[in-house]
C-alpha cells in the first residue's frame, strides 16, 4: 500500500448519513479510496447511488440535516475531519479542492460581469485587492480558452460551452490541487463536450491537477480516468485502474453497466439491467445488488461482502471472490 | 421501401421576432428546406446539437407549428395548410413522446385519468371500452399489475415508469406515426437502454413509424434504420444507419462521430481533433455552407454559395461542396 504522503486525497471509512421524515437515507457508506498527484478517479453509478453525497462530504458542503458524517479525509497527509468550519474553509475549500458543481452553468448570476465572478473566490478566500483579483480572473479565462476581453461580458452573452469554461475557470482560480467535476458536461452538445474534455485533458497535463470525476457515462469517464470507481447503493462497489476496469471488470454490477453502454463502433446490442437502484433508506440486506444481481447465491441475500484484493489494486466487493484474500484495510 | 406514410419536400418554418413594434420583423431560420420521406413502420433518427432545429422539424411535421413553405404530405393527403378542424384525424394517427416525462403529464391526474383523455377527446367509445383499451396499452408497455399503477399519480413513480405512461398515452388511440423527441435523454444510462428497447419492439410489433429524435447518436443505431444528420435548420447527411456511422461523408458528421468516445482506456492519452466553436445563431446563419465557419476542409466556394445536394450512394446524401470535386 501507499503510504499516505503520496496520496493527494484519502478517504478512510467514510460514512455520511441524512435524517429525513421517512428515515435516515444512507448515502455514503464505508467508502474508502485514494487519489495520488495527478491522477483522476471516475466515480460511476446510477442516479441516486450517493455520487454527489460523496463530492460534497469530501469538500464538506453538507445541508443540515445531516444524521452521521464520519470517518476520515486526508489532503495532502493533513487530516481534515479534525478542523473545524472555518479553518477548513480558510485551509482546503477553494484553496486544495474546488469544485464544478452540477449544472453551474446555468447558475452563474446574470446581473454580475463574468470576471467579477471568476474573481470572487479571490476576493473572498484570498482578500485580494479587486483590480489584482481581476487579473487573475483574466489569466484563469485564458487558461480556459477563452478571451481576457470577456471579463466584460455578463453570462447572456456566452454559449453553453463558454458558460461550462468560465465555471472550470472559477474553480481553478485559486489553484488548487484537486478538482470535483460532477457531471461538469451533463447538459453539453457532443462536440461541445468532446471539447471541453480535451481541455480538462490539457490542464491536467499542464499543471497536474487530480481529478475527482462524478458521471453516470462509462463511455466519458474513459476520457478523463486513471482509476474507476463504481458505486451502488452508497457503496464502493469496485475500484480498478482504467486500463483493467474497461477489459475485465469483475463485478456483475461492473460488467452489467458496462453491457448497458451503447457504441458507436464496436458492433453490440446494448442490454439493460433488469429493476431500479434500491433506496437508500431500507437498503436490502446482505450485499445491497444481490435483488438484481443475476449470479446472487444463498450467502449474498444475507451477509455484506468483504473488498476483495484481486491485485493491481483492483478490488471488488462480491463474494464471488471470496478466495481472494480480503483487501488490507488502508 | 415499403408503402409511404410521410412525404415532406422543401418544410420550411421561419419563426417572426421585432425588437420594436415598429421595427421590421428578422427571422429565425429554425428548419429551411428540408425534405425526406418516410415508410410505413419504418423507423428513423433525427440527430443534431440543440439549436439545430431538431425539435422545431418534429412539432412542424405534427402541425403543432404552422409551416412558413413547403409541403407535407401524409398517407397522399397535403396536410400542410389545412386548418384545426381537417386535422382531427392527423392528430389521432400521429403522437408526441416528449423529453420530460416529469413535466408532460399533469400531476393532478390519476395515470388512468391521463390515458383517458386522449380517448375522450376523440369520443372513442364507452367507458367500458376506453378501460379496456387504456388496460391493452398499459400492458403494452408493460406497467402491470395494471390495477397498480392505474389509480396512482405521477409522482408515484419513477422516470422510467413516467416515460412508460408518457408512451402509453402516445399509443392510445393506435397512431401510425409517433415522434419520439428526447424520449430518454432525461433518464438514467441503463433505464435508457430499457425504454429504447421498448419502443423498438412497439414499432415491430405494432407497425408504427417511428421519428427518434436525439442528440446522441450512439443510441441511434440499434433503434432505428436511417440516420438524418441536421445542422442550423437543415438536413446536411442522410442515408442508411450502418453506412453513414461507418463512412460518413459531411464534415459536420464526421466531427459528430469522432467527438463520441467509445468506453476504452486508451481515451484518457489523446486529444480528439474536432473542430472548435458552437452552431450558429439561427438569425444570422453564416453565407454558403452554415458550417464553414467550423469547417476544416473549408474552400472558397463554402462561403458564397450554399451546397447542393449529393446523392453519393444509392440514399445517401450529403450537401457539401467537397462532393463536387470528387464527381
Amino acid at each position: 500500500m501507499k503510504t499516505l504522503a503520496e496520496n493527494i486525497l484519502e478517504c478512510k471509512n467514510l460514512v455520511l448519513h441524512y435524517s429525513t421524515r421517512k428515515g435516515v437515507v444512507k448515502a455514503v457508506n464505508d467508502v474508502t479510496f485514494s487519489l495520488q498527484k495527478s491522477e483522476s478517479l471516475a466515480l460511476v453509478g446510477e442516479s441516486g447511488c450517493g455520487k454527489s453525497s460523496l463530492a460534497k462530504a469530501i469538500i464538506r458542503l453538507l445541508p443540515r440535516n445531516i444524521e452521521k458524517y464520519s470517518g476520515q479525509i486526508f489532503v495532502n497527509g493533513q487530516d481534515t475531519m479534525t478542523l473545524s468550519e472555518k479553518e477548513f474553509r480558510e485551509e482546503i475549500r477553494w484553496k486544495k479542492i474546488s469544485m464544478v458543481f452540477q449544472g453551474a452553468m446555468n447558475s452563474l448570476n446574470p446581473v454580475l460581469k463574468v470576471g467579477y465572478q471568476v474573481a470572487e473566490p479571490l476576493l473572498i478566500h484570498e482578500k485580494m485587492k479587486k483590480h489584482k483579483a481581476l487579473e487573475k480572473a483574466k489569466e484563469a479565462l485564458s487558461i480556459v480558452g477563452i478571451h481576457e476581453s470577456f471579463v466584460e461580458r455578463y453570462p447572456f452573452e456566452l454559449s453553453g460551452g463558454m458558460k461550462q469554461r468560465v465555471v472550470i475557470a472559477m474553480a481553478l482560480v485559486t489553484n488548487p490541487s484537486i478538482l470535483i467535476l460532477d457531471e461538469p458536461t451533463s447538459a453539453l452538445d457532443v462536440i461541445t463536450q468532446a471539447n471541453i474534455m480535451n481541455l480538462l485533458k490539457r490542464l491536467k497535463k499542464e499543471m497536474g491537477l487530480s481529478y475527482f470525476f462524478i458521471t453516470h457515462d462509462i463511455a466519458l469517464s474513459s476520457e478523463l480516468a486513471d482509476k474507476i470507481a463504481v458505486m451502488y447503493a452508497g457503496e464502493i462497489q469496485e475500484i480498478a485502474s482504467a486500463d483493467i476496469f474497461y477489459k475485465k471488470a469483475a463485478h456483475p454490477y461492473s460488467q452489467k453497466l458496462m453491457a448497458s453502454v451503447p457504441t458507436l463502433r464496436i458492433d453490440k446490442k446494448p442490454e439493460f439491467i433488469v429493476g431500479s437502484p434500491p433506496s437508500l433508506i431500507n437498503p436490502p440486506s446482505g450485499c445491497k445488488f444481490h435483488p438484481r444481481c443475476t449470479l446472487a447465491f444463498d450467502k449474498c441475500t444475507k451477509e455484506s461482502p468483504p473488498l476483495s484484493d484481486l491485485g493491481s489494486e483492483h478490488l471488488v466487493k462480491c463474494w464471488l471472490f471470496e478466495e481472494h484474500k480480503e483487501a488490507e484495510r488502508i | 421501401m415499403n408503402e409511404e406514410l410521410l412525404r415532406v419536400s422543401g418544410l420550411k418554418k421561419y419563426f417572426e421576432m421585432r425588437k420594436g413594434i415598429f421595427s421590421s420583423p428578422i427571422y429565425v431560420r429554425a428548419v429551411d428546406n428540408v425534405s425526406f420521406s418516410l415508410g410505413k413502420g419504418e423507423a428513423i433518427s433525427l440527430v443534431g446539437e440543440s439549436g439545430s432545429g431538431k425539435t422545431t422539424l418534429g412539432k412542424t411535421l405534427l402541425r403543432l407549428y404552422k409551416p412558413t413553405e413547403g409541403q407535407i404530405m401524409v398517407k397522399g393527403k397535403d396536410i400542410t395548410y389545412v386548418n384545426t378542424k381537417e386535422l382531427m384525424w392527423y392528430r389521432r394517427v400521429t403522437s408526441i413522446i416528449e423529453q420530460d416525462p416529469y413535466g408532460a403529464l399533469p400531476s393532478f391526474f390519476t395515470i388512468y385519468r391521463i390515458l383517458e383523455e386522449p380517448l375522450l377527446i376523440h369520443k372513442f367509445g364507452n367507458s367500458n371500452e376506453r378501460q379496456k383499451r387504456i388496460c391493452e396499452v398499459l400492458e403494452k408497455v408493460r406497467l402491470t399489475p395494471i390495477e397498480d399503477f392505474a389509480q396512482k399519480y405521477p409522482h408515484m413513480l419513477s422516470g422510467g415508469q413516467l416515460q412508460r405512461v408518457a408512451i402509453a398515452r402516445a399509443l392510445t388511440l393506435n397512431p401510425e406515426l409517433v415522434i419520439a423527441d428526447e424520449p430518454v435523454s432525461m433518464l438514467d444510462a441503463s433505464v435508457r437502454i430499457e425504454i429504447l428497447t421498448l419502443l423498438k419492439e412497439l414499432q415491430e410489433t405494432l407497425g408504427i413509424s417511428f421519428i427518434y429524435i436525439t442528440h446522441d447518436l450512439t443510441t441511434t443505431k440499434y433503434f432505428s434504420e436511417r440516420l438524418f444528420i441536421m445542422y442550423a435548420g437543415k438536413i446536411v447527411e442522410s442515408g442508411k444507419m450502418f453506412e453513414v456511422i461507418h463512412n460518413p461523408q459531411h464534415p459536420y458528421t464526421e466531427a459528430l462521430l469522432k467527438a463520441i468516445p467509445d468506453p476504452d482506456a486508451e481515451n484518457r492519452k489523446i486529444l480528439r481533433d474536432i473542430p472548435p466553436g458552437e452552431p450558429p445563431n439561427l438569425v444570422n446563419p453564416p453565407m454558403g455552407c452554415r458550417f464553414h465557419p467550423r469547417c476544416p476542409y473549408k474552400m472558397d466556394v463554402c462561403e458564397k454559395e450554399e451546397p447542393l445536394s449529393f446523392e453519393l450512394e444509392p440514399e445517401h446524401i450529403s450537401l457539401c461542396w467537397l462532393h463536387n470535386n470528387r464527381k
